[in-house]
C-alpha cells in the first residue's frame, strides 16, 4: 500500500529531473527558479483544471467596475460560467470521492484547508475550538463545491451546508455521498451558479470557494457575488493558485511537457490570481481580507501543512465589512 | 484535445481502486438507536437513555443499531481505546460499542487485595502509567493491587556476569509495576463508566462483517442516485436528523454470535493475537512461533520482594516478578515439553525446580559483574550503562509455595502487514504479539489506543469520517514504525533509535540479547528490521 503511493511521484521526479538534463525541454531557461520535482510531481491533477481553451493573457481584474455596489440590482450579477471548466468537470465527475484518483491532490489539500477554514472560523464567530461541532448553527454556502469533500466536513463540524456547483452531475455525486452519512445528508445541494443564489437574495453566514474563482468567467463579478450572499457581518474564505514563476514552471512542466495533457503554451497561467490581487478583488466587494496562509507540499512526508508560502497555493479569510 | 484529456483521467480513475464506494442496495434502513449521538447533534449528545448492556426497544424489535465505533475485544488494550476515546472532549461525544462476552466486563467494583494475585500480570511502563493517569484509569490502579518494583538483576547460568540496576541509579522511584490484567481491565472499566459516559457493551462474539459492496470501480455510479435522491429531496438546509431515512452505507455492519446485528463506521479489532477482525478484514501477518512455551504462575516467598529477577537459562530465560505481599509472578520459558511437564508436576517439585533455575542450579553465582560489561556494549550510549554495577549480587528470595493454577502457552511473534484497512483498525495483540518476556507486551498495545484515540481526535477536529483510510493510515504509519523501534531495540538495534521506553525495557532488552538460544528469534527481528521495504525504517 505504502509504495504504490509512493512510487508514482517517485517516477515522477526521475521523469523531471531528466528532463531538466534537457534544456530545450525547459519551459522557462531564463528563469532563475527551477520547480522542485516532488512539488511538481503533486500538481498534476490540479493542474488539469486549468483551462487552456484561449492562450490570449487576460487581465484577471476589471479596470473598470460598480464598486461598492454589490447586489444592488440582479442585472449586475453576469453568469460567472466559464463552459470549457465546466465541461472539464463533468467529463470526470464520478471520481470525485476516489481518493486515488483526479482529485487525490484536493483530498490531500483538504485538511489543511479545514484547518484554516475551522480557526478563522471559530475566531471570527467566537466559536470554542475544542468542540466537535463548533460551527453549528451557522450557514454555510460551499460555492464549486464539487463532489462534496468540503461540504461534508464542513457539516460535521456542526454547519448548516449548502453547496451548489454548476456541473448537475457533481451535485447527483455529492448527494448520494452525503446521504450515506446521518451527519452529512442534511446537506442541501443544488446545482446553481453564485449569481443565481444573489437573484433570489439568499444570505449566509459564511461563503466559501476553494479552488473555483480560476475556473471562472471573471473574478471581480464572481466575487460581487459572494459578497452578496454574505450576510453583514459574514465571512468568506477564498482559496486558489497563484500566479507566480514557481507555479508557471511547474504548470508547464508537468502538465505539458510530461503529462501532455495539454499543448504547448496554451496555459492560462495569466488568469490566476496573485494574492494582491484577490485582496484587491475583494475590497471592491466589500470584503476585508484578514488572514492567509500558503498550502505547501512537503515532499518528505507527502503531505500538506498550512505555511507563510504563498508562492503556489494559498488560501484566504475575509470579512463582509458593514456598510 | 478536450476528449482526449477527459479519456485520460477517467482511465485513470478507473485504474485506481475506488476508496470511497456507496451501497445503495443491500442495507438496512436504520437509524441508531441505541445511542443516537451520530444523528442528533452535538447539543444534546446524551440525553438518550443508555444502558450498559444494550437492550433498548429499537434491537428488541430487530432493528440493527448504529454506533460511530465498535471495539471488538473488551480485553486491556480495547478497554484503554474506549477510555482514551471517552477522556478527550473532541471524542466523547462518538458513540462507542464494546463487543465482548468476557464476564470480567460486569465487573463494576474494586478487586479485593487479599485475594491470591492472578497468574496474568503486566509490567507496566512509566509511559502506559502517564497514559493511564490521562485517562482516568490510574487512580483505579492505585485502589487494587499492583507492586512497583525499584530494583531488578539480570544474570546468566554460567556465572559469568549479573547486572542490577536500582532505581535511585537512573534518578527515579521505581523502574517498572506490575499489576495483574484483570486488575489493568478492571481500573479502565471503572473509569469507562462515568457518569456522563457509557458506552455500550455487546455481550456476545463477533461472528461475521458486511463491507460495503464497491459499486464501480471509479466510484460512484450516478445511477444509484434516483435509489437515493429521494431522501434529500425537500428537505430544509438546517440540520433536521429526526427520522432519519439514511442507508449507513459508510458503515460496516457486524454480525454478532447472538443474533443481532450493529452498524459502524470504524470497526476497531482489539480481539487478540487470533483476531476475527483481522482474519474478516483480510488482514495477512507474518510471525513465526519460537518452539518455545511459557510456564506462568503467582508463588509465594516468606518475605515482599521488591525486585524483578531475570536468569538466562539454557532452555530460556526465568522471571520472577514481584506482585505485592509476599507474592511473585513467575514466567518462565522452556521447550514444549519441558513446559507441559513442568505444568503437571506436582506442587512441591515445580517449586524445587523453579528454586533450582532461580539459583545454584545450572552453575555457580556470578562473582563479577562482567555480564554487565557485555550488557554494557549492547547499550553503549543508553544511560543506563555506566551505573549498574554499584550493588553486589543477590540471590533471590526462595520460592516457599506456588499458590496459583499453572498455565503454559506456546509463544510466538506476530506481526500484522496492515494495522488498517477500510473502516478497520487492529490494535494490541490484534496486530502485534511479542514475546512475553517480563510480561511487558501489553504496553505496545496501550500505545497503540492512545494513538489511534489521538487520530481519531484529529479526525473529528477535522469533520473527517472516521472511518476514512487516510485518516486510519496515519495511525498505522506512527504504530508500525514505533513497533518496529521496539522490535529493533529487542535485538540491540537500539543504538540507532533513541526510543526511551524506561530501564524495564533493558531487562527485556538482555533478555532478548541473552537470549541467542532464540535463534529463529533474532535472525527474523533482523530481517524485519533491515529487510521490509514496507516499513518506513529505511528513509
Ligand atoms: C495465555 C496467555 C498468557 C499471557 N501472559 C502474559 C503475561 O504474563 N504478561 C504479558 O505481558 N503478556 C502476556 N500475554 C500477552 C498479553 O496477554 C497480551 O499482550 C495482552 O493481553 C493484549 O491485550 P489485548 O487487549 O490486545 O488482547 P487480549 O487480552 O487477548 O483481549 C482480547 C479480548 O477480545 C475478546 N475477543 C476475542 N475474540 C473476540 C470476538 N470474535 N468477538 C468479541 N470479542 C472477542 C476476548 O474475549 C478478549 O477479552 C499472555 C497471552 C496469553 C494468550
Ligand atoms: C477545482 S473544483 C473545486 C471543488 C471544491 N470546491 C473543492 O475544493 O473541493 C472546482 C469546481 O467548481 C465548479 N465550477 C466551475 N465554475 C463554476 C461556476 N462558475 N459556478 C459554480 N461552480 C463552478 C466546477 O464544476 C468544480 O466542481
Amino acid at each position: 500500500m505504502a509504495l504504490r503511493s509512493l512510487r508514482l511521484p517517485r517516477d515522477l521526479c526521475k521523469t523531471l529531473r531528466l528532463l531538466h538534463r534537457t534544456p530545450l525541454q525547459n519551459p522557462n531557461p531564463y528563469s532563475p527558479y527551477s520547480p522542485s520535482p516532488s512539488v511538481a510531481s503533486a500538481y498534476p491533477s490540479l493542474l488539469q483544471w486549468r483551462s487552456r481553451s484561449d492562450a490570449a493573457p487576460q487581465i484577471p481584474i476589471k479596470e473598470s467596475g460598480e464598486e461598492g455596489k454589490g447586489g444592488s440590482g440582479s442585472d449586475s450579477f453576469a453568469s460567472s460560467l466559464n463552459p470549457a471548466e465546466v465541461a472539464k468537470f463533468a467529463a470526470i465527475a464520478e471520481t470525485w470521492w476516489d481518493s486515488e484518483g483526479p482529485f487525490k491532490p484536493l483530498h490531500l489539500l483538504n485538511p489543511s484547508r479545514i484547518s484554516f477554514i475551522r480557526s478563522t472560523l471559530c475566531r471570527h464567530f467566537r466559536r470554542d475550538p475544542y468542540s466537535a461541532r463548533p460551527l453549528e448553527g451557522l450557514k454555510i454556502i460551499d460555492v464549486g463545491c464539487g463532489g462534496g469533500i468540503l461540504s461534508e466536513p464542513l457539516a460535521r463540524l456542526g454547519a448548516a451546508v449548502t453547496g451548489i456547483d454548476a456541473v448537475e452531475k457533481n451535485i447527483k455525486i455529492a448527494r448520494i455521498h452525503a446521504a450515506s452519512d446521518p451527519l452529512t445528508a442534511s446537506i442541501e445541494y443544488c446545482c446553481t451558479t453564485a449569481e443565481d443564489l444573489v437573484r433570489l437574495n439568499k444570505q449566509f453566514d459564511a461563503t466559501i470557494a476553494l479552488e473555483v474563482i480560476e475556473h471562472v468567467a471573471d473574478p471581480s463579478d464572481f466575487c460581487r457575488s459572494l459578497g452578496a450572499l454574505t450576510a453583514p457581518g459574514g465571512a468568506t474564505v477564498i482559496s486558489t493558485i497563484n500566479r507566480t514563476l514557481r507555479a508557471y514552471a511547474t504548470a508547464i512542466v508537468t502538465a505539458e511537457h510530461i503529462l501532455n495533457w495539454l499543448p504547448k503554451g496554451t496555459h492560462e497561467w495569466s488568469k490566476f490570481l496573485t494574492p494582491e490581487e484577490l485582496v484587491m478583488i475583494l475590497r471592491r466587494a466589500s470584503f476585508s481580507v484578514e488572514e492567509m496562509a500558503g498550502v505547501f507540499y512537503n515532499p518528505l512526508t507527502g503531505e500538506w501543512s498550512l505555511s507563510d508560502d504563498i508562492s503556489v497555493n494559498y488560501i484566504a479569510f475575509g470579512v463582509k465589512q458593514a456598510s | 484535445m478536450r476528449a482526449s484529456l477527459s479519456t485520460i483521467l477517467i482511465k485513470r480513475g478507473v485504474a485506481r481502486r475506488s476508496a470511497t464506494t456507496i451501497l445503495a442496495q443491500n442495507v438496512v434502513r436504520g437509524r441508531g438507536f441505541c445511542n443516537d449521538s451520530a444523528g442528533s447533534g452535538a447539543s444534546s449528545p446524551h440525553n438518550v437513555e443508555k444502558t450498559l448492556d444494550c437492550e433498548e426497544s429499537d434491537r428488541m424489535k430487530g432493528r440493527p443499531a448504529q454506533c460511530d465505533i465498535a471495539i471488538v475485544g473488551g480485553g486491556m488494550v480495547g478497554l484503554a481505546l474506549a477510555c482514551a476515546l471517552s477522556s478527550k472532549q473532541l471524542t466523547k461525544q462518538l458513540s462507542v460499542a464494546i463487543i465482548d462476552n468476557n464476564p470480567a466486563l460486569r465487573s463494576r467494583n474494586y478487586l479485593k487485595k487479599d485475594n491470591i494475585p492472578d497468574s496474568r500480570v503486566s509490567t507496566v511502563t512509566p509511559g502506559t502509567i502517564s497514559f493511564f493517569k490521562e485517562i482516568g484509569a490510574w487512580e483505579h490502579v492505585q485502589q487494587q493491587r499492583h507492586a512497583f518494583f525499584d530494583k531488578m538483576q539480570v544474570w546468566d547460568y554460567t556465572g559469568l556476569g549479573y547486572t542490577r540496576y536500582n532505581a535511585r541509579d537512573v534518578g527515579k522511584d521505581y523502574l517498572g509495576c506490575v499489576v495483574e490484567n484483570k486488575v489493568l481491565c478492571n481500573s479502565l472499566l471503572l473509569s469507562l463508566l462515568k457518569e456522563d459516559y457509557q458506552p455500550i457493551i455487546y455481550p456476545a462474539r463477533l461472528h461475521s462483517m458486511t463491507f460495503q459492496r464497491k459499486s464501480s470501480p471509479d466510484g460512484i455510479s450516478i445511477d444509484q442516485e434516483d435509489t437515493i435522491k429521494q431522501n434529500l429531496s425537500g428537505k430544509a438546509s438546517s440540520g433536521n436528523n429526526t427520522m432519519q431515512q439514511t442507508q449507513p452505507s459508510n458503515s460496516v455492519k457486524l454480525d454478532l454470535s447472538d443474533g443481532q446485528g450493529l452498524y459502524a463506521k470504524l470497526v476497531v479489532g482489539a480481539d487478540g493475537g487470533k483476531s476475527r477482525v483481522r482474519e474478516l478484514s483480510g488482514i495477512k501477518t507474518t510471525g513465526w512461533n519460537y518452539s518455545q512455551s511459557a510456564v506462568i504462575c503467582t508463588v509465594e516467598h516468606t518475605a515482599e520482594n521488591h525486585c524483578a529477577w531475570q536468569r538466562f537459562l539454557p532452555s530460556g530465560p526465568i522471571a520472577l516478578l514481584p506482585i505485592g505481599d509476599n507474592y511473585s509472578n513467575i514466567v518462565w520459558t522452556m521447550t514444549p515439553e519441558g513446559a507441559s511437564h513442568h505444568k503437571s508436576m506436582s506442587e512441591e517439585d515445580f517449586v524445587k525446580s523453579v528454586n533450582h533455575a532461580l539459583d545454584y542450579g545450572y552453575g555457580p553465582h556470578p562473582q563479577s559483574g562482567s555480564l554487565d560489561h557485555y550488557v554494557e556494549n549492547l547499550f553503549s550510549g543508553s544511560r543506563f550503562g555506566a551505573q549498574s554495577t554499584k550493588e553486589g549480587f543477590e540471590v533471590p528470595p526462595k520460592v516457599i509455595n506456588v499458590v496459583s493454577e499453572r498455565m503454559a502457552f506456546p509463544l510466538s511473534l506476530m506481526h500484522a502487514y496492515d494495522y488498517a484497512s477500510k473502516r478497520v483498525a487492529l490494535i494490541g495483540d490484534a496486530a502485534h504479539t511479542v514475546h512475553p518476556l517480563a510480561g511487558q507486551g501489553v504496553n505496545l498495545g496501550f500505545g497503540d489506543a492512545s494513538d489511534l484515540a489521538k487520530i481519531v481526535a484529529e479526525g473529528v477536529l477535522l469533520g473527517a469520517d472516521i472511518g476514512e483510510l487516510s485518516l486510519l493510515k496515519k495511525y498505522e504509519k506512527e504504530r508500525k514504525a514505533a513497533n518496529i523501534a521496539m522490535m529493533a531495540i529487542l535485538d540491540g538495534f537500539q543504538k540507532a533509535y533513541s526510543v526511551d521506553i524506561g530501564p524495564v525495557n533493558l531487562l527485556r532488552a538482555a533478555a532478548f540479547h541473552g537470549a541467542q538460544y532464540i535463534a529463529p528469534l533474532k535472525r527474523n527481528i533482523i530481517s524485519y528490521a533491515m529487510g521490509e521495504q514496507k516499513w518506513p525504517l529505511a528513509l
